[in-house]
């Protein structure tokens, strides 16, 4: 009897949900707004990264609305949908989201595996997408994926900027000639991705580079550093994701491993792959595409504008954490990409999904651009061509001082002479796969 | 009055061993039907299509093969996950590096996931209840690991792959609507073999091992071949709705994703739809398909003022709190509720 | 020969580790014939409210760990009355899955209170390198040990000289038997459920430790069950034996065996040697000889 009951209420409180649903989607439509929805993770196996990320993106809008009333007046509508880092969930979130408040007009997914899925969807819907890092490399290479952009830099071309790193503190490319290089991956393809470029690095300077998988998750990894103890590399390079890194951090240093000659990928550089480690993970180095720390103008403006007023998104407690900052600049290459458009066709209008792909095929963040923005040092200038999806595709060495990420170089260049004729192969055998014909960039 | 017997004859023993033998269950699964096919098609919006009655239909699928398994042969398995991953990836190796047409490629694609369910079977003639549960996690993770081996994704970078565009006789599966028939087609033709399968010789063989494997034993069911038939079959399921899951679905295929989650959710499929029921694979499906995304829509169309953080973690509870719940009102399934509801509807609306 | 004992004693007390987290598992079978999935859940539980208790509201260790176990405690009893109660002579199936919901429900709420953040969990033990000769060994492990080993005496000083203790022994035997001479079943449920919190609130310390407190703890749960299988769902000296094998076994094979398969294999390959073993033996290394009668 009790159950019937239950099961009534469930029933009927389930169908007023539905109607309800309609009504507010329906009044809901506004002119003047442009809508953005934020695929996020703040729950599942990898929410330590997940959550700083949606709420430096979602603040970043807060702040554009608060500030200065939108793009030209333009405001933004922000909505977030959880994919808890799986593939389905995110379909779902993208199919969901994708037509309200008269369309989306470009998505970041998050999550490689999402990024592949949603393809062959965005570029049938004409929306345009962004992968920071993550998702398919050579999408790079404009001519095959011209919706997909790799703003700011990709894995290999981190990577390229890490071996840059490593020959320097070495006084030199030639005397990294019998040197060991240890690349500890999560063993998955997401592992593998810098491979080709150490191997290349490797053959032509003359190192050794030892290949070391480890399996996720990766709770378990004292054999791994046994073996690297036994090695005693000259470096390490470390490519693990979600709870991988700080165990790897942690027992390597435990073993007596130099973290300070570790330098992580740019997902091994967050927040969460050190402070779990604790004490141990002072001194470790990573690569990644924006400045660390929460020293930047805009920081005072989100004070002043978001944080002060209690807009700020979340519990607030991610503020100057790396995936922190990675929200910011994705969602301010976004708003700047929006900005752009609205100046190619009419300002104080929302951008149609053409008008939107557009300016992302012809963004142009000069560095003096980011400093107007309060993001100089924070935001790496971008300049995108028909040709080239990622941009100069710059990216720094930061390094843990057990409180904080200190910034060890500046923005660097990557070796682009070697990664992109890697991007153009890679993305033409997919054009070819798919039956995609390359569009002319002339 | 409306679900009466009284009056409908069975003069022949063919019109007795029907699968519906009433008339009124006929009606209703020829309604059902052509709903599916010749109205949700030309009114469903295109999210309700693309991600929920895609994963529903292909969950189904994969329902029906683990409960051949769990529900009619008694032998809990835990590896779901990774014969889907099999399916999808052999699937995906044929259609890029041989010719076959796509039909023959499908029925290659189970029958390889088959040869893998067997072969992990094979401990089952020893292992038996929650040890053979723990076993099958075996499957689960060497699976995902092996075909994590560039070999699998013909070297991708990024270990993802997309999966082709294809056409059948003639057919080129392209719009949303085309994966829908496709999908609905395979399922239909694939549940009527399951129910002609498990009203066989071979069902009530896997059925007397499931209540008592000795005591079959004994009677003269050899449970070795009985036993692995129902892990080729069941595999043979669940290795098809693997392909589509990655084909017409998601579009692409990622070994990762077929995660120790996904064995987890189809066996809940099962349980809440009932073991050992057809029926219930559906009703199943659609509750752990449809409840979790419910549960994520519902506080924002509400209007309430919660996070999207929290709205995760709700739903993570109520989810975890409605399966004990299902499971404490009526341990048998949905398949059992709807068994009462047709009960009830005999003589409702008197009294008696 | 040095690297081959490093290696050998690091897995060794690897699998002292996973050991810890399947006596949890082990108890609830052994008193309820229940195969507990949500123990792994009861571990980032656990390892949720002390990280969020001393991180968030800033109480000592000293408060937070007792404090916790007076949740489990509660847990166990909220457990009992709205699962266990309602289910009683359910098939173990229907009973196991019911663990994944609580499983879900666990970590749902968990999450409602803390958000799924990562915290750290560092009560003091220390983690620096300790060299005996030329081999390495590290403290943390060293101590985890000693902690396990105490819980381990400890659990079973109380089922031997406890009346408690005798109890729960005797439901293991016979449930029927048990209830017949007296026994309330309700309260033995709830003693077990809490004595597999307290594992889990110290399974929640050494492994929130050694990977700080986050969602993804649960997958510790994934390096126990070949554990469990091995030892035998019913034997407690079962699994800790088959920790350090297992433990040991997924040490060198990852050394000798991986560079030659191609990979890191430990994600499977301790569920091979357990499904290898358990052809030879049905019910594990000390599990209780399963008789079968018609």
């Amino acid at each position: 009897m009790k159950t019937t009951m239950l099961k009534k209420a469930a029933l009927m409180g389930l169908s007023a949900c539905i109607g309800l649903t309609g009504a507010i989607s329906a009044q809901a439509q506004q002119a003047k707004e442009q809508y953005l929805p934020s695929l996020v993770y703040r729950t599942g196996p990898f929410a330590p990264s997940g959550i700083g990320f949606a709420d430096g993106f979602a603040d970043y809008v807060t702040l554009i609305n608060q500030r200065d009333g939108g793009i030209n007046g333009v405001k933004i509508r922000l909505e977030e949908c959880e994919t808890g880092y799986a593939n389905d969930r995110g379909v779902e979130c993208y199919e969901r989201l994708k037509d309200r408040h008269g369309g989306a007009t470009v998505v970041a997914p998050l999550s490689t595996g999402i990024t592949y899925a949603l393809i062959p969807r965005t570029r049938a819907d004409g929306i345009t997408m962004s992968t920071m890092g993550y998702g398919r490399a050579d999408a790079a290479y404009g001519p095959v994926l011209d919706n997909v952009f790799m703003v700011p830099t990709t894995y290999w071309s981190s990577t390229t900027v890490v071996m840059d790193y490593i020959a320097e503190q070495e006084g030199g490319w030639e005397n990294l000639k019998g040197k060991d290089i240890v690349h500890a991956y999560h063993d998955s393809a997401y592992g593998k991705e810098p491979l080709g470029v150490l191997r290349h690095y490797a053959e032509k300077y003359g190192f050794t580079l030892h290949e070391m998988p480890i399996s996720p998750p990766g709770v378990e990894q004292r054999t791994v550093w046994t073996q690297v103890r036994r090695i005693k590399p000259d470096w390490i390079s470390l490519f693990g994701w979600g709870v991988m890194n700080p165990t790897a951090i942690r027992t390597a240093s435990s073993m007596g491993i130099d973290v300070s000659h570790m330098i992580g990928g740019i997902y091994a550089a967050q927040d969460d792959a050190v402070k779990p480690a604790g004490e141990d993970a002072k001194g470790y180095k990573a690569v990644t595409f924006h400045g660390p720390g929460a020293d930047y103008p805009i920081y005072e403006e989100l004070k002043e504008h978001v944080y002060d007023k209690d807009m700020a998104a979340g519990s607030g407690d991610a503020k100057g954490t790396i995936a922190y900052n990675r929200g910011l600049i994705n969602a301010g290459y976004i708003v700047e990409a929006w900005r752009q458009a609205q100046e190619m066709s009419e300002k104080g209008r929302p951008s149609t999904r053409e008008e939107t792909l557009k300016a992302w095929q012809s963004l142009d963040i000069p560095e003096a651009r980011t400093k107007e923005l309060g993001m100089g040092g924070l935001m790496p200038p971008v300049h995108i061509t028909c040709l080239d999806h990622e941009g100069p595709g710059m990216a720094l060495i930061q390094q843990w001082n057990g409180e904080a990420w200190e910034q060890v170089t500046e923005f660097r260049k990557p070796n682009k002479d070697l990664v992109f004729p890697m991007y153009k192969a890679s993305a033409e055998a997919y054009a070819k796969q798919e039956g995609i014909t390359p569009k002319s960039c002339d | 009055m409306i679900y009466r017997e009284s009056g409908q004859f069975k003069k022949t023993y063919q019109a007795d061993q029907a699968i519906l033998p009433l008339r009124q269950d006929r009606i209703f699964l020829i309604l059902v039907l052509l709903v599916a096919f010749l109205v949700v098609p030309f009114t469903a919006s295109n999210y309700v299509m693309n991600s929920l009655l895609l994963p529903f239909l292909i969950y189904s699928l994969a329902a029906i093969g683990l409960n051949i398994l769990v529900g009619y042969c008694g032998q809990i398995s835990l590896g779901t996950g990774g014969f889907m991953a099999v399916g999808a990836f052999a699937a995906w190796n044929l259609a890029i590096r041989t010719e076959l047409p796509m039909p023959v490629i499908f029925v290659l694609a189970g029958l390889i996931t088959s040869g893998a369910g067997v072969l992990f079977g094979l401990p089952a003639l020893r292992i038996k209840g929650f040890y053979l549960a723990v076993t099958t996690l075996a499957a689960q993770f060497f699976l995902v690991w092996l075909l994590q081996r560039p070999w699998f994704n013909n070297y991708s970078a990024s270990g993802v792959i997309s999966a082709p565009d294809f056409h059948m006789f003639g057919w080129s599966i392209e719009t949303v609507t085309d994966r829908y028939y496709l999908s609905l087609i395979i399922l239909v033709v694939m549940a009527l073999l399951a129910k002609n399968l498990v009203r066989s010789a071979t069902g009530r063989k896997w059925m007397a091992i499931r209540d008592m494997d000795v005591a079959a034993e004994i009677i003269g069911i050899r449970p070795m071949p009985t036993k692995l038939k129902a892990f080729a079959v069941s595999s043979f399921f669940i290795g098809i709705a693997g392909v589509l899951w990655a084909f017409l679905y998601l579009g692409q295929l990622e070994a990762d994703a077929f995660n120790i989650y996904t064995s987890f959710d189809v066996l809940f499929m099962v349980i809440i739809g009932g073991l050992g029921s057809i029926l219930g694979c559906f009703l199943g499906a659609a509750f752990v398909v449809l409840v979790p995304i419910f549960l994520n829509i519902i506080p924002s169309a509400l209007g309430l003022p919660l996070s999207t953080a929290m709205i995760s973690y709700i739903e993570v509870f109520i989810f975890g709190s409605l399966i004990i719940f299902f499971l404490i009102v009526e341990p048998h399934g949905m398949a059992r509720l709807w068994s009462i509801a047709k009960q009830k509807l005999r003589l409702w609306p008197f009294p008696y | 020969m040095m690297f081959f004992l490093e290696v050998l004693i690091g897995g060794l007390l690897a699998g002292v580790m996973y050991a810890l987290v399947a006596l949890g598992f082990v108890l609830i079978f052994k008193a309820s014939g229940i195969f507990n999935f949500a123990q792994a859940a009861m571990v980032l539980f656990a390892a949720m409210f002390m990280g969020g208790m001393h991180n968030d509201w800033g109480l000592s260790y000293w408060l937070a760990i007792p404090l916790t176990l007076v949740i489990m405690v509660g847990v166990a009893w909220v457990i009992e009355r709205v699962v266990l109660r309602p289910m009683v002579n359910q098939e173990p199936i229907i009973l196991f899955m019911s663990t994944i919901g609580i499983f879900f429900a666990l970590i749902g709420f968990a999450e409602i209170f803390w958000g799924s953040r990562s915290r750290t969990l560092d009560v003091g033990i220390p983690s620096d390198p300790i060299f005996l000769g030329d081999m390495l060994l590290q403290s943390y492990d060293l101590i985890t040990a000693a902690i396990v080993a105490t819980l381990v005496v400890g659990l079973v000083l109380f089922s031997q000289k406890t009346r408690m203790g005798r109890v729960l022994r005797a439901v293991a035997d016979d449930h029927q038997a048990a209830q017949s001479v007296g026994i309330k079943l309700s309260t033995v449920w709830v003693v077990v459920w809490s004595i597999a919190g307290l594992v889990a609130v110290v399974a929640g310390i050494v492994w929130g430790g050694a990977l700080g407190v986050q969602p993804v703890m649960v997958d510790v749960a994934f390096k126990a069950l070949p554990v469990l299988l091995l030892g035998g769902l019913t034997s407690i000296p079962g699994a800790i034996v088959a920790g350090l094998i297992i433990g040991a076994g997924e040490a060198l094979a990852e050394v000798y065996l991986g560079p030659i398969i191609g990979g890191g294999i430990d994600s499977w390959f301790a569920y091979i040697i357990a499904m290898a073993f358990m052809v030879w033996r049905p019910e594990g290394l000390f599990g209780e000889k399963i008789i079968e009668r018609i």
